[in-house]
């Protein structure tokens, strides 16, 4: 019998004809492979996207609720109050909540995130959320999704009662390399409201952030992490290293090793939402994203993000119509 | 409104050719730069396409700046709000 040892002959077999993810030591392979291999892999990512997902790209607008002033210390993050970083605190009021998730729609997106900087919610930020849901299911046809990091299981419980579908919460990266990331946290804590909002029905979203730090290993690590979670969306981020952060001095993560990235992920994950996030434009550029796009991804968060801007959502739009990549409808997300 | 501060470092601009040194020199040290090169920070303009203001043109404070799908709004206590986008 002839063993098949070259990793893309294995995923070909394994992922793209039986749809089950690469294990983690398989991952490490193809975060390993050289750039001459670089454009056969992003192929296989693509079909594999294409056999298991289908052609339709999820599109999404995030829309940051209350900025800055964070109390805890991930070393990523412009919003931590414990950094010497130029992001004020700043909150937004309900009419802006719902014109932000009306200029989301306007893309033709069908997904509107609301995002808080802060450990937990807290009331007031419950109160706020729920009246901006509220207005917005009111308002704007849109799914939406809270991210408002860890959660009880009454506020949980509450996100569902108010018509929230889907939850994001970051692992950020594999759990060896956290404690260098976070130290007022912990990954398990992280695990906890992600089982929690799991079991209560929502969907889960969960990805991380990629280039801070972490090792090929971790990479993988962290893309095995994720497919054990089997979240329904992993977004997935490259640094944009921010001044005054811990992370500040870090280099960006080269392209070549993004676009690999990219196309691990989905061979980890052949089943889920895997979504282009912040710090694509600079990592990658345009030509870059239309490379992801035809290499294992397909969600776009369009526009600008929470305290930093996007490219203009136009682009993107025009990319997909030139790649002929449907946007998921609204009805299909239902 | 004169453009005085770096909007995205916050540091003090050197003064444009034509423009009196000791008007830049009134709030703080003045950066150094190439000769007659005023306006502002090239490196940091080059960011502009992907970073909203953060520092007020005028005096230099940190704004409040909020972010939206399609644009931002940028507020200085003292010479009041900036925006773009819808």
């Amino acid at each position: 019998m002839t063993v098949t040892t070259d990793v893309l002959a294995v995923a070909r077999e394994q992922v793209l004809e039986r749809g089950d993810g690469l294990t983690e030591a398989r991952v490490l392979d193809v975060l390993r492979l050289p750039d001459d291999r670089l454009d056969e892999l992003l192929a296989l990512a693509h079909e594999v996207r294409m056999r298991w997902c289908g052609p339709e790209v999820e599109v999404e607008g995030i829309v940051s609720l209350k900025t800055g002033g964070c109390p805890e210390d991930c070393h990523f993050c412009s919003q931590s109050g414990q950094f010497d970083s130029p992001v004020r605190a700043a909150w937004l009021d309900v009419p802006s909540l719902v014109e932000a998730a009306r200029q989301t729609a306007a893309t033709g997106a069908t997904e509107f995130c609301i995002v808080a900087a802060v450990r937990g919610p807290d009331a007031r930020l419950m109160a706020q959320v729920r009246a901006g849901v509220a207005a917005i299911r009111a308002a704007v046809d849109i799914n939406i999704a809270c991210s408002l990091g860890m959660l009880t299981q009454a506020q949980v419980d509450e996100l569902v009662a108010i018509g929230v579908h889907r939850y994001n919460h970051n692992l950020e990266t594999a759990r060896s390399h956290f404690a260098a990331v976070v130290t007022t946290h912990s990954w398990q804590e992280r695990w906890d409201t992600l089982r929690m909002v799991r079991d209560s029905g929502m969907e889960v979203c969960c990805g991380g952030i990629i280039g801070m730090g972490e090792s090929l290993e971790q990479r993988a690590e962290f893309a095995a992490q994720l497919a054990g979670l089997d979240p329904h969306e992993v977004p997935l981020n490259f640094l944009n290293p921010r001044p005054g952060t811990p992370f500040a001095p870090l280099p960006l993560v080269a392209g070549v090793d993004a676009l690999r990235t990219i196309a691990a992920f989905r061979l980890a994950l052949p089943r889920t939402v895997l979504r282009f996030a912040g710090g694509r434009e600079i990592t990658l550029g345009d030509l870059g994203a239309r490379q992801g796009m035809l290499g294992g991804i397909n969600a776009v968060i369009v526009g600008n993000y929470l305290t930093t801007l996007g490219r203009p959502a136009e682009h993107d739009i025009e990319l997909l119509q030139e790649l002929q990549m449907p946007i998921k409808a609204l009805n299909a997300t239902l | 409104m004169s453009v005085q501060f770096c909007q995205i470092c916050g540091e003090r601009l050197a003064p444009a050719p034509g423009e009196s040194a000791l008007d830049a020199l009134a709030g703080g040290a003045v950066t150094v730069r190439p000769a007659g090169a005023g306006g502002p920070h090239p490196a940091c303009e080059a960011r502009r396409e992907l970073e909203p203001p953060r520092f007020c043109a005028s005096c230099g404070r940190r704004m409040v700046v909020q972010v939206t799908p399609a644009g931002w709004s940028a507020r200085c206590s003292r010479h009041g709000e900036i925006r773009a986008g819808r």
